[in-house]
């Protein structure tokens, strides 16, 4: 078995703005077993900065404990990384960007890392509203420990060993939506033309972004009669939109022909374009989100595409107000304003 | 775009870059795999049965699978093809018993072959098996034509032509040497079934200047004047020498001189150095051995004091190009420049001649004094006589030769079953299976990062002083082994099987020089456009599937495939695999 990538590549590979071709993204060759739909998800990270022209030291990658956290060892290998314990990457992710706000933050999880142990840290990041892209590679089994069902998997769906899960599912996209996550979006790792999009346009929102992948276990739920297998999902798909994202600098060149155009603006004048494909769905209207993400689930379908995103909520730095300034470079003068300041200081507490 | 149709033998043929560029069709990646095992015979053998001169060829080889290999286009320099060539045939144990061995079984044919160069050899090589009596005719005193009489022996031993010439001749070829065939009306006169020309180019372009006649003593024509050192009738040269020509004659010319007491050797062309014929290897060579090569010179006179020659003048030109690149050489305006010499070697080109080809036999030659010959049969007009190599189409190589002399001798095989010509047998092809077990291949599908590696030479202490002594020592097996692991395993095909694919991107993700690309279809022009890196080689082909369930089709560029294997270790559903096509042409025997 190869466990190097070879180091030559396509002597024609597009640069970036950076100078940077792809392959400065790439991280080591992955262990997940082929086909893993999470392999899809790196590679569609990869290309998003890629194509953001993110440098990569600018990042910091962090990660619970599954399959799907071991995930940032195959992409973006010249970034930052922790790979933390199961179910807390959320407030590891919080003391990172509380000590150096300017880092762009991926947090990588899995749903049992979230839906399972780590549900209640997941409820109160996106409480806070921290400032970060949270990505669920969700195959609706805990993949690494052999692929028992996850709190995802569907009612009455069906795994490798016969097993039908006799409980309901938690829908993460959802429940994000009602705990006012800002930014919430559903993909498909078999789908990187939406994928892409979808993580670049995360990576610019301001707050915390949440996006919900499926993305299939080959090795214990991609078996007929799992509801996470690439064939169910490709058969019960359904986009609430197409999705482009137009950095700020860029002109928007896309044409459509026909079905309404909504363009919505990021807080650095980017601009997210989507072509609705769903009617009674307003990505700025939290109850119509919600509710069409109902509806989808009545109709059984899996409703992808951008679901709800609010840019003009307070992420967590500006609710705190915290310095601009990575901890480890305060100096004694900002950390010690002198005793005249803390005199004053004192007078409010006493 | 449809599907692309990899049951054509030659679509898998294509990918093995340097076995397609090879006029023989030498499957390179099986013999360098087998000089990585240590192999040594079985490598020289699978050589053998395509090229007949391994040895030969491992040392002089033009090498036209080199600017070919695919390794090339991803790293600097192409794998050393020929180089590993020469290991196999320096390493090889006794392989007598495995060349054909006589007396075999008469079938009555008899057939005749004019000239003993590669080409002819060749024909010999497969149709002696078959039982032809065989009478091969050459003025020289012995067989191997220019590789004998014209590749130096610091190039190529003697022992190795040796060898190598004999493995055929003792097939019972009848040898008629020292003979000089006069009159083609005799030969066919005689009761051959078939005869082949295999005369080659035998004469070297004179050059007529002023002074031409009165320095003639000290004048020579590069290609006569090798073969009378060849055959130890020309023993010196002068202190000074100049060689005209940018070729590889003038190559092996000055550097021959240089060993027969040329002290001041220098090589003039009319050229710039770039455009010169000479292998970039060549010239190497010569410069490594205090040659300098002055280019842009046009000869103008042959200078002459006392009615012998003193030195020559040149012409300063510099070389400009048109819009369509047409290149013209316009004087500087320039003084004339002069320089001494004792001998003066012209090395210019070849041409050929067919004085002892009567012209009313029914064998055409066209205006310019060449046979007509059929380009795939090489059948002349004259359905019972065969032209191939140097004398077929002009002046090439060695390998050139050995190819023609295969397709030749099916076709005269065919002839003399009374069967026609122009219905060629198909190559032998073979698709196999290479995987091991789980994500283990038969082949190393690694990857190294190893650059080329140099050939050692002898010191030119050593080589200077002696014609005979040999330059390149050839790669030990140490080394051999590095630079055969520098190949990529062409041959071991990535087949795609779509009815096994999910679509889960996983090779496409994988791929590390960015092959594959799931799509919609288009016509072949956009489809390349539109792949993770657009297919611009358009010499490349691409493989394309058949319609997948989501609609879309997978398109893998073939051309800077590593054959890693990647993709077929990253699909979980084995619809990529890796599998070693063998590709032989139909030879008359095997
Ligand atoms: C100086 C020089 C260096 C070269 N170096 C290389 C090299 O490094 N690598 C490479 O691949 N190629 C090289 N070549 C080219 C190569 O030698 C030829 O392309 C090749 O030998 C052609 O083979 P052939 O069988 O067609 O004819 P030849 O090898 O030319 O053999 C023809 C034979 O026919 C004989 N003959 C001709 N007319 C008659 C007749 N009427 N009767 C009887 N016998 C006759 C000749 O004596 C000769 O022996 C070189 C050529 C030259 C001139
Ligand atoms: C504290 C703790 N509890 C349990 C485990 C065992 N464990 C390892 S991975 C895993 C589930 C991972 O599932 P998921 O996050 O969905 O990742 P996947 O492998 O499916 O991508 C569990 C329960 C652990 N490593 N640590
Ligand atoms: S066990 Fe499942 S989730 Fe884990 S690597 Fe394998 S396919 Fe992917
Ligand atoms: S890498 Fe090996 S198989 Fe491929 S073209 Fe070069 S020599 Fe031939
Ligand atoms: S890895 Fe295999 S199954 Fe997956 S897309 Fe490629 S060929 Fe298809
Ligand atoms: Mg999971």
């Amino acid at each position: 078995m190869s466990y190097l990538k070879p180091k030559f590549r396509h002597p024609h590979l597009p640069k970036n703005e950076l100078g940077y071709t792809k392959t400065e993204y790439e991280g080591s060759l992955s262990t997940l077993c082929a086909g893993c739909g999470h392999d899809s998800i790196s590679a569609a990270i990869v290309q998003a900065c890629f194509e953001m022209n993110i440098a990569p030291h600018q990042v910091a990658k962090m990660s619970g404990i599954g399959c799907s956290s071991k995930t940032p060892t195959y992409f973006l290998g010249n970034s930052h990384g922790f790979n933390s314990v199961h179910g807390r990457m959320p407030s590891v992710a919080t003391g990172a960007s509380m000590a150096n706000k300017k880092l762009k933050y991926f947090g990588v999880s899995g749903d049992g890392d979230s839906a399972s142990i780590g549900m209640g840290q997941f409820a109160h990041v996106i409480r806070r509203n921290l400032n970060m892209v949270y990505i669920v590679m969700n195959n609706g089994c805990y993949g690494l420990t052999k692929g028992q069902d996850s709190a995802t998997a569907d009612e009455g769906s069906k795994n490798k060993t016969g097993h039908i899960n006799p409980f309901q599912a938690i829908d993460l996209a959802s429940l994000a939506i009602e705990l006012g996550a800002t930014f919430v979006a559903q993909s498909f790792s078999g789908d990187k033309h939406q994928l892409i999009p979808l993580i670049k346009a995360a990576m610019e929102h301001n707050g915390f972004a949440f996006i919900n992948v499926i993305s299939p276990c080959v090795t214990f739920n991609n078996n007929v009669g799992s509801t996470k297998s690439y064939d169910y999902v490709r058969e019960h798909i359904a986009a609430t939109s197409t999705v482009d994202f137009v950095p700020t600098h860029d002109e928007i060149t896309t044409t459509y022909s026909e079905g309404e155009i909504k363009d919505i603006a990021m807080h650095d004048g980017s601009i997210i374009r989507l072509k609705k494909l769903t009617n009674d769905w307003d990505p700025e209207n939290r109850l119509s989100a919600a509710s069409a993400m109902q509806n989808a689930r009545a109709n059984g379908e899996i409703l992808t595409g951008l679901l709800y995103i609010n840019e003009k909520a307070a992420n967590l730095h500006q609710t705190f107000k915290t310095t601009d300034i990575p901890l480890n470079r305060l100096t004694e003068k900002e950390l010690c304003p002198g005793s005249a300041t803390l005199s004053e200081l004192m007078k409010d507490l006493q | 775009m449809e599907p692309t149709n990899t049951r054509d033998p030659e679509y898998y043929h294509k990918v093995v870059d340097c076995q397609y560029a090879c006029p023989a069709h030498t499957p390179v990646p099986e013999y360098i795999r087998l000089i990585a095992a240590e192999r040594y015979s079985d490598a020289y053998m699978i050589n053998w049965q395509s090229n007949v001169f391994p040895g030969v060829l491992g040392r002089t080889c033009d090498r036209p699978c080199e600017p070919a290999c695919r390794r090339g286009r991803v790293d600097d320099e192409p794998v050393a093809i020929c180089r590993l060539k020469r290991v196999a045939a320096d390493n090889k144990g006794d392989v007598t018993e495995r060349i054909p061995q006589g007396p075999f079984k008469p079938n009555g044919k008899k057939v005749a072959l004019i000239g003993g160069g590669p080409a002819s050899l060749t024909v010999a090589r497969d149709l002696a098996p078959l039982g032809y009596e065989i009478h091969l005719f050459d003025e020289q005193v012995a067989g191997g034509g220019m590789m004998r009489s014209q590749i130096p022996s610091f190039r190529l031993p003697e022992t190795v032509l040796n060898e190598e010439v004999d493995f055929i001749l003792n097939m019972g070829i009848h040898t008629h040497f020292r003979h000089y065939v006069d009159s083609m009306k005799d030969v066919l006169s005689k009761d051959y079934d078939a005869v082949f020309v295999g005369t080659g180019a035998p004469r070297g372009r004179d050059l007529k200047l002023p002074g031409r006649e009165e320095g003639d003593a000290n004048i020579h024509i590069g290609i006569e004047w090798l073969a009378s050192v060849a055959f130890e009738h020309t023993h010196s040269i002068g202190k000074k020498v100049i060689v005209l020509g940018g070729g590889n004659t003038a190559m092996d010319c000055c550097r021959t001189s240089r060993r027969l007491g040329g002290e001041e050797v220098k090589v003039v062309v009319r050229s710039p150095f770039e455009d010169m014929k000479a292998s970039p290897w060549e010239k190497e060579d010569a410069m490594h051995e205090d040659i300098p090569i002055l280019n842009n010179h046009v000869p103008k006179t042959f200078e002459t004091k006392d009615g012998k020659l003193i030195g020559m003048t040149f012409e300063k030109v510099e070389a400009q190009y048109d819009e369509n690149g047409k290149r013209s050489l316009v004087p500087t305006g320039e003084e004339p420049v002069f320089i001494e010499a004792d001998d003066v070697l012209i090395a210019i080109g070849q041409v050929n001649t067919f004085p002892w080809i009567e012209r009313d036999l029914g064998i055409e030659f066209n205006e310019w004094g060449m046979p007509v010959v059929e380009r795939k049969t090489f059948q002349s007009t004259l359905s019972k006589v065969f032209f191939g190599g140097d004398a077929a189409f002009g002046p090439e190589n060695v390998i050139t030769a050995v190819a023609q002399g295969h397709d030749a001798a099916v076709s005269i095989n065919l002839y003399c079953e009374g069967k026609d010509v122009g219905e060629r047998p198909s190559p032998l092809t073979n698709l196999i299976h290479q995987k091991m077990g789980i994500h283990e291949w038969s082949y190393d599908s690694s990857v190294v990062n190893d650059q080329r590696y140099v050939v050692p030479q002898a010191d030119k202490s050593l080589t200077l002083r002696d014609r005979k002594k040999e330059v390149e020592l050839g790669f030990n097996p140490e080394v051999a082994f590095k630079e055969a692991e520098r190949c990529l395993n062409c041959d071991v095909q990535t087949v795609f099987t779509e009815n096994k694919c999910i679509e889960c991107d996983a090779c496409m993700d994988v791929c590390p020089t960015s092959c594959i690309t799931f799509t919609d279809n288009e016509d072949e022009e956009e489809l390349r456009k539109k792949l993770l890196v657009p297919a611009e080689n358009l010499t490349q082909d691409i493989l394309v599937s058949s319609t997948l369930k989501t609609g879309r089709v997978m398109v893998k560029d073939e051309d800077v495939c590593l054959h890693c294997g990647l993709c077929a270790e990253r699909c979980p559903t084995s619809a990529w695999d890796m599998q070693k096509y063998l590709y032989n042409t139909a030879k008359a025997a095997v």
